[in-house]
């Protein structure tokens, strides 16, 4: 850092208030395409489990494997098939989302009651309706909680795709901040990003409410 | 006035007969025909075993037996919740392995053991299930769910919005029976409905189901493991023993009067007697005329009146006629006005609707054994007493039960 640098310059901030915001919507944009194509994937793989339960150890074992692998060894190894660029990066995003959101979506359709389930049957349902408008209406909450854990990491880790050109508000703090030596983008990053996850986080709670109202219901009586 | 009019009961037998109802609310024929489920290979003992039955249109058939007799596996094998291992059942004469499993349940009304309300659909919502997956027009699926809820006694315009979770277990379970009811189905499977509810609404709700089932008509399933309630709502009772035998299969009165083996004879209980005359109402007995005295009456009037009848009794009544208590020819030694201070309280009110075995509870919690029945205004319309009770438990013949059998 050289000397005589403050650290905070809002006259910087103030000028590069475009390349801010350029970067603030490509990290908005990565979170949401990896969260989004995870979610597609980790839906399919659950209902799968469900098909055949004996696949449940296999799909959450090996989502589990690739939530181990360190980021930086996962671009590396995927480097040589997609090279530097954003694919490389969303195909690590999305891994990192599996476990969660298959694990979550499982819970989720496990915690509709048996009784409701029995009921659903007896009424009359096909299997796909009783799939759709009971099994994952009564889920939506706890997929909702797996969608915010999911959606909070990848904002964090989102930064770190930075290292392959890619990164969001990760540029400003890495190329911007630390290559740079600069830390009034290192701070502007980094802030960025936890307000990013905290709103993130409350906006999809926000919506949860607003689907779920049954279960605001349950709240006040009991 | 002091004739009870046999012929206006709407008890057990006389409930099953086809009325003039629309045939759209009138039931179907049940029949199971040597019916057999193992859920283990073959070997292994049946949860029913070679079980036969029918059940005549417009009926309630109770199901009842020890825990684990297969009381809700036969009812599961009626909507093809449980395929059968062998044997037949049919609808109306419809083999119902040839029909699609949706469409079959689309046509039972379900109620099961633990209601199973959808935790996510408002009351409105749940009651209008069924016309939902079978895509009547919206505007008509209101219409139903209003007159549903109206039908169970929940007021539509106060419960039509809330969830499940924002009402009581008895409310649930009549949205249970509501959303069973939605679609008018010919036949209804309900699998213990009032087990989670207390003791005095259990018996409300049963009340309003005889009078709803009066009306609608349906061939009906019911399961339930407490003797009293198969007695109150059954046409027919089946026994089970364990391992899915029939024991017995008849009317109420004819299991209570006739057990068919000792298991038969052990379940019911040593009461059975007693029991019997939850069967037959104060209606049917012929009431005795009593003696009564307005207060204020002057005690010499009242006192002629008493010594010209039999019972020792008179009743003192306010101006609408509704009793206030008890008077004995001691009370009228002398002149003066009756106080109505002086009237022995405990008058109990019984209708011409409550069984013989309500009433004789009641009357032999008060002093004197009589009871005076009133109508609904509370008038009181006669007599009866402890002693008419002792002789039909000592007959056996049960008043107005002449066709009980049929
Ligand atoms: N899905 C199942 N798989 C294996 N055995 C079962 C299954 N369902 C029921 N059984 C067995 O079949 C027998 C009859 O069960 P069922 O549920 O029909 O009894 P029930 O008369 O309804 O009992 P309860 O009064 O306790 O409800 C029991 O021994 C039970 O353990
Ligand atoms: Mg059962």
């Amino acid at each position: 850092m050289p000397p005589g640098e403050p650290l905070l310059r809002p006259d910087w901030v103030v000028n590069n208030l475009d390349v801010i915001g350029e970067r603030l919507a490509e990290h908005l944009g990565m979170t949401a395409t990896a969260v989004g194509v995870g979610f597609v994937i980790s839906f399919v793989l659950a209902l799968l489990i469900r098909r055949r339960r004996a696949l449940h150890a296999t799909v959450v074992g090996a989502a589990g494997i690739l939530y181990a692998i360190p980021s930086l060894a996962l671009f590396a190894f995927l480097i040589p098939f997609s090279g530097i660029s954003f694919v490389t990066a969303e195909i690590a995003l999305v891994s990192y989302t599996l476990l969660i959101l298959v694990r979550n979506i499982l819970l989720g359709l496990d915690s509709v009651p048996s009784d409701v389930l029995e009921a659903a049957d007896g009424m009359g349902y096909t299997s796909r309706q009783r799939l759709w408008r009971v099994e994952l209406p009564i889920a939506l909450p706890i997929i909702v909680a797996g969608l915010r854990i999911a959606t909070v990491t990848t904002i964090g880790l989102v930064t770190v795709t930075s290292l392959i050109g890619q990164g969001g508000l990760g540029y400003l703090i890495v190329v911007a901040g630390i290559n740079a030596f600069f830390p009034t983008a290192i701070y502007v990053g980094a802030l960025l990003s936890v307000a990013l996850a905290v709103a993130a986080d409350a906006l999809l709670l926000a919506v949860q409410r607003r689907l779920t109202p049954w279960s605001a219901a349950r709240g006040e009586t009991s | 006035m002091t004739t009870a009019a046999p012929d206006d009961r709407s008890t057990v037998a006389a409930r099953g007969q086809p009325t003039d109802t629309p045939a759209s609310t009138t039931g179907a024929v049940v029949e199971l025909d040597h019916v057999t489920k193992r859920y283990g290979p073959p070997g292994t003992p049946p949860a029913v075993n070679e079980l036969s039955l029918t059940i005549p249109a417009g009926e309630i058939c109770v199901l009842v037996g020890p825990s684990g007799c297969g009381k809700t596996t036969t009812m599961k094998m009626i909507n093809r919740l449980v395929e059968p291992t062998s044997g037949r059942l049919t609808i109306d004469g419809r083999d119902v392995m040839q029909l699609s499993p949706v469409d079959l349940r689309r046509q039972i009304g379900y109620v099961i053991q633990q209601v199973g309300l959808f935790p996510h659909m408002t009351v409105g919502d749940n009651t209008g299930v069924v016309p939902r997956l079978l895509r009547w027009p919206e505007a008509r699926i209101r219409e139903r769910v209003e007159e549903l809820l109206d039908l169970v006694g929940l007021e539509a315009a106060a419960y039509r919005d809330r969830y499940p979770s924002e009402l009581s277990g008895g409310e649930r379970q009549r949205v249970g029976v509501a959303r069973a009811l939605a679609a008018d189905p010919p036949v209804m499977l309900m699998d213990e409905p009032f087990g989670a509810v207390d003791p005095i609404r259990r018996d409300r709700l049963q009340n309003e189901f005889l009078r709803l089932q009066s009306r609608v008509r349906k061939t009906i399933v019911f399961v339930t493991h407490d003797v009293d309630e198969a007695i109150k709502m059954a046409d027919r009772i089946a026994i089970l023993q364990r391992g899915g035998i029939l024991a017995q299969y008849d009317t109420p009165d004819a299991i209570l009067s006739h057990p068919a083996n000792e298991f038969v004879e052990r379940f019911v209980g040593a009461d059975r007697g007693l029991k019997r005359l939850s069967l037959a109402r104060v209606r049917d007995l012929e009431l005795i005329r009593p003696v009564l005295v307005r207060a204020g009456t002057d005690r010499t009037d009242a006192r002629r009146e008493l010594q010209a009848s039999a019972i020792g009794f008179a009743l003192l009544v306010d101006d609408g006629g509704r009793p206030l208590g008890w008077i004995r020819d001691t009370d009228v030694d002398e002149q003066g006005p009756i106080d109505p201070e002086q009237a022995t309280p405990g008058a109990s009110l019984i209708e011409p609707e409550t069984t013989l075995r309500d009433a004789l509870s009641t009357m032999l919690a008060s002093s004197v054994q009589l009871g005076a029945v009133v109508d609904q205004n509370e008038r009181v319309v006669g007599l009866i007493s402890v002693d008419q009770i002792s002789e039909v438990l000592q007959s056996g013949n049960l008043p107005g039960s002449t066709d009980a059998t049929g």
